[in-house]
């Protein structure tokens, strides 16, 4: 394979990487542009979507980057949230008085790495994609300076993200000395039939560090306190796009790296599922503060989206992204109605906080509802969609711990359900205890969108999205 | 037999000074026992055949990092004494969890040992090429994407460096090298005439 093939193959890469490198520049010499500068971060994450969907289909730069439809899928998922992010997030910072020009280039560089992810072939290649949009999001999140609240959750990020990194490279340099190769096809044909016990070592530590980036039990503990520190449009960004990437690095390196120990990876998936599914279902009861709440919710449905995974068959991993995709768009939409919502210039931020929105912002009440049913999965919601996907894939494969684990799924999603309700109870009928203040327009524009799409444009969409997942699925190259 | 002495007695540096990294009272001191382990681990290197390996340590640990390192320990107040009093307290736990890590770890290399060694790639060998030769031929060909990648991340750590510091404070005279060159003597001095027994009124 030429050099210009690989560099045709790293299109929405390359637009990216110049992309954020000139816009650099740019701002550098005029840190007034804010605006114009979103517009081209905006400009240049839509026309990588386009690259990545357009694009040719194959393997660069010696195996170290995939193209193919699940790195296609991904990122143009990816990047369209990325666009939203820039566009909820500068807003907000311009309107507390934080001009950074640096924060599109910030998320610039995260999808770049985000985009890395999704297509890794490598161990290298998938610890520099952590690396680089992991580094951009600690900086995202202590953004705000004078909050020091958001400096607590950049640190605290910062120092675990830094412990599961090093999780990750253990794990990597175990792999790499056991199975004597960095690249998952090279790996894959060491471990037909089965991992050894050296490379099975390697692959736990390996999943220990992915499950901390898509915050799964028992490695979920940052998450509550970054999500609550973080300025509320960077928490939109994170809930979504890096929990996708991670995903399907996670799919990847499982499905291309260590298909031949499927047995043995799918207990330790199984458990991370659950506990998921029940940390988030139960702790979440207990949480006052919504963003605190969401992040447990975050978790609980990481869990569902790893009972996909754990199936292992390729229609788990079509179930995994098409519950990924709709998550994201539900989760981004409910953080742009936080984004939204202040009373007195104070963000509201707590279930007391929304009593009797409903009678003053009917707009944003019934998108939150919307938001809220659609992620306790109630029908015709998206998020019931989404959970229709992993429960059917997860039935599919007949294995006796698969289905045992679906229903008990199925239990944690209505312990969570209650919560859910409790913050529409509150919306609806408890009485307001003040005027909330002007809604930002582009906030209202991104949560009033999300709300249509969870309910009734998700109908229309499932139809494009189901045979792009599909494809998408297929280029793993598990059985169905 | 000169090869086995060197290693033995390297390693043995390596982890006598790493052990009195963790264990010296005088921070100062570890730091210093860190640039031994350092230089004993770029001596192992040099036994391997691996001599830019070896200078990189040397240069950019010793050199760079742990120089670093004296400078933070001996320019913040540290308060050494209250970081360590837990120390007796979380022993008891940090100690098993150790224990534990170090069994999996023998029983894994035990594992591996009476196995057989795992399937490895016999490593490139260019000729007759030394090891920068080597490492350059493929850090712009084979490894391109990684180590442009590896560049972006330090990018993203100098950007996140500097949004996260840097203020702007007003009122700071900043240097001007344009009005500095224009300086002439007609705008720089002024004669003035003096009286005897009289200073001069700005």
């Amino acid at each position: 394979m030429t050099f210009s093939q690989d560099l045709a193959l790293a299109a929405p890469e390359l637009i990216l990487a110049i992309g954020a490198l000139g816009l650099l520049v740019v701002g550098a010499f005029a840190p007034r542009a804010t605006t114009a500068l979103m517009l081209a971060s905006i400009g240049a994450l839509i026309l990588a979507a386009w690259a990545a969907a357009v694009g040719p289909i194959g393997r660069g730069f010696s195996g170290g980057l995939i193209a193919d439809n699940a790195s296609a899928f991904a990122k143009v998922a990816i990047y369209l949230a990325s666009a939203v992010a820039i566009l909820l997030g500068q807003k907000w910072f311009e309107r507390k008085a934080i001009r950074n020009f640096e924060f599109p280039i910030l998320i610039l560089l995260a999808a770049l790495g985000m985009g890395m992810m999704a297509s890794a072939g490598d161990l290298i290649s998938l610890y520099m994609g952590v690396e680089l949009h992991s580094l951009a999001l600690y900086v995202l999140a202590a953004m705000h300076r004078e909050d020091a609240k958001a400096s607590e959750a950049g640190l605290k990020y910062f120092v675990l993200g830094a412990l599961s990194s090093g999780l990750l490279l253990y794990g990597a340099s175990l792999i790499y000395g056991f199975a004597g190769s960095t690249k998952f096809d090279e790996i894959a044909a060491v471990v037909q039939g089965g991992a050894s016990t050296g490379v099975l070592f390697g692959l736990v530590f390996l999943i220990c560090g992915l499950a901390f980036k898509v915050s799964a039990a028992p490695f979920h503990m940052w998450t509550p306190d970054v999500y609550e520190g973080a300025p509320t449009p960077v928490v939109a960004f994170f809930a979504g796009a890096p929990k996708l990437a991670a995903m399907v690095l996670f799919a990847r390196v499982l499905a291309e790296g260590f298909a031949g120990a499927a047995d043995q990876w799918r207990q330790v998936l199984v458990l991370i599922a659950l506990l998921s599914i029940f940390v988030g279902a139960f702790a979440g009861l207990a949480q006052t503060n919504l963003k605190r709440l969401w992040a447990y919710s975050s978790i609980a449905n990481v869990g569902y989206a790893v009972l996909g995974l754990a199936s292992g068959s390729s229609e788990g991993m079509q179930a995994m992204l098409v519950f990924m995709v709709l998550y994201m768009i539900d989760v981004t939409g409910f953080f742009a109605c936080l984004t939204a919502l202040s009373r007195n210039g104070r963000p509201m931020e707590t279930i007391g906080d929304m009593a009797g929105l409903f009678k003053e912002r009917p707009g944003i009440a019934l998108a939150m509802t919307a938001f809220s049913l659609s992620a306790l999965g109630l029908p015709p919601f998206s998020g019931f969609w989404a959970k229709f996907y992993v429960f059917k894939a997860a039935l599919g494969v007949g294995e006796p711990m698969i289905v045992i684990a679906a229903v008990l799924g199925l239990v944690g999603s209505v312990v969570a359900a209650f919560y859910y309700l409790r913050l529409i109870k509150v919306m609806w009928f408890d009485t307001a205890p003040g005027q909330t203040d002007a809604l930002p327009r582009e906030a209202q524009v991104v949560a009033i969108s999300a709300a249509l799409f969870s309910f009734p444009v998700v109908m229309g969409a499932l139809i494009f999205l189901d045979p792009a997942a599909k494809a998408a699925a297929a280029a793993f190259g598990l059985a169905s | 037999m000169a090869l086995a002495i060197a290693f033995y007695l390297l390693a043995a540096v390596t982890v006598g000074a790493g052990f009195g990294v963790v264990s010296s009272r005088n921070p100062v001191h570890s730091v210093l026992f860190l640039i031994l382990s350092f230089f004993s681990a770029a001596g192992l290197f040099v036994t391997m055949g691996a001599e830019f390996l070896a200078m990189l340590l040397v240069v950019v640990y010793v050199g760079a990092v742990a120089v670093l390192f004296l400078f933070v320990v001996m320019m913040l107040d540290v308060d050494f004494a209250a970081l360590r009093q837990g120390f007796a307290r979380y022993m008891p736990l940090g100690g098993l969890v150790a224990g534990i890590l170090a069994i999996e770890m023998i029983v894994v290399a035990t594992a591996v040992a009476t196995g057989g060694t795992p399937k490895a790639d016999t490593p490139q060998v260019y000729g007759d090429v030394s090891n920068i030769e080597a490492i350059g031929r493929v850090l712009y060909t084979d490894y391109v994407y990684f180590f442009q990648a590896a560049g972006l991340v330090l990018l993203v750590a100098m950007i996140g460096a500097i949004v996260l510091t840097l203020r702007h404070k007003p009122g700071v005279r900043r240097q001007v090298i344009v009005d500095q060159v224009a300086r002439t003597p007609k705008t720089g001095m002024r004669v003035v005439q003096i009286k005897p027994g009289q200073g001069i009124d700005q």
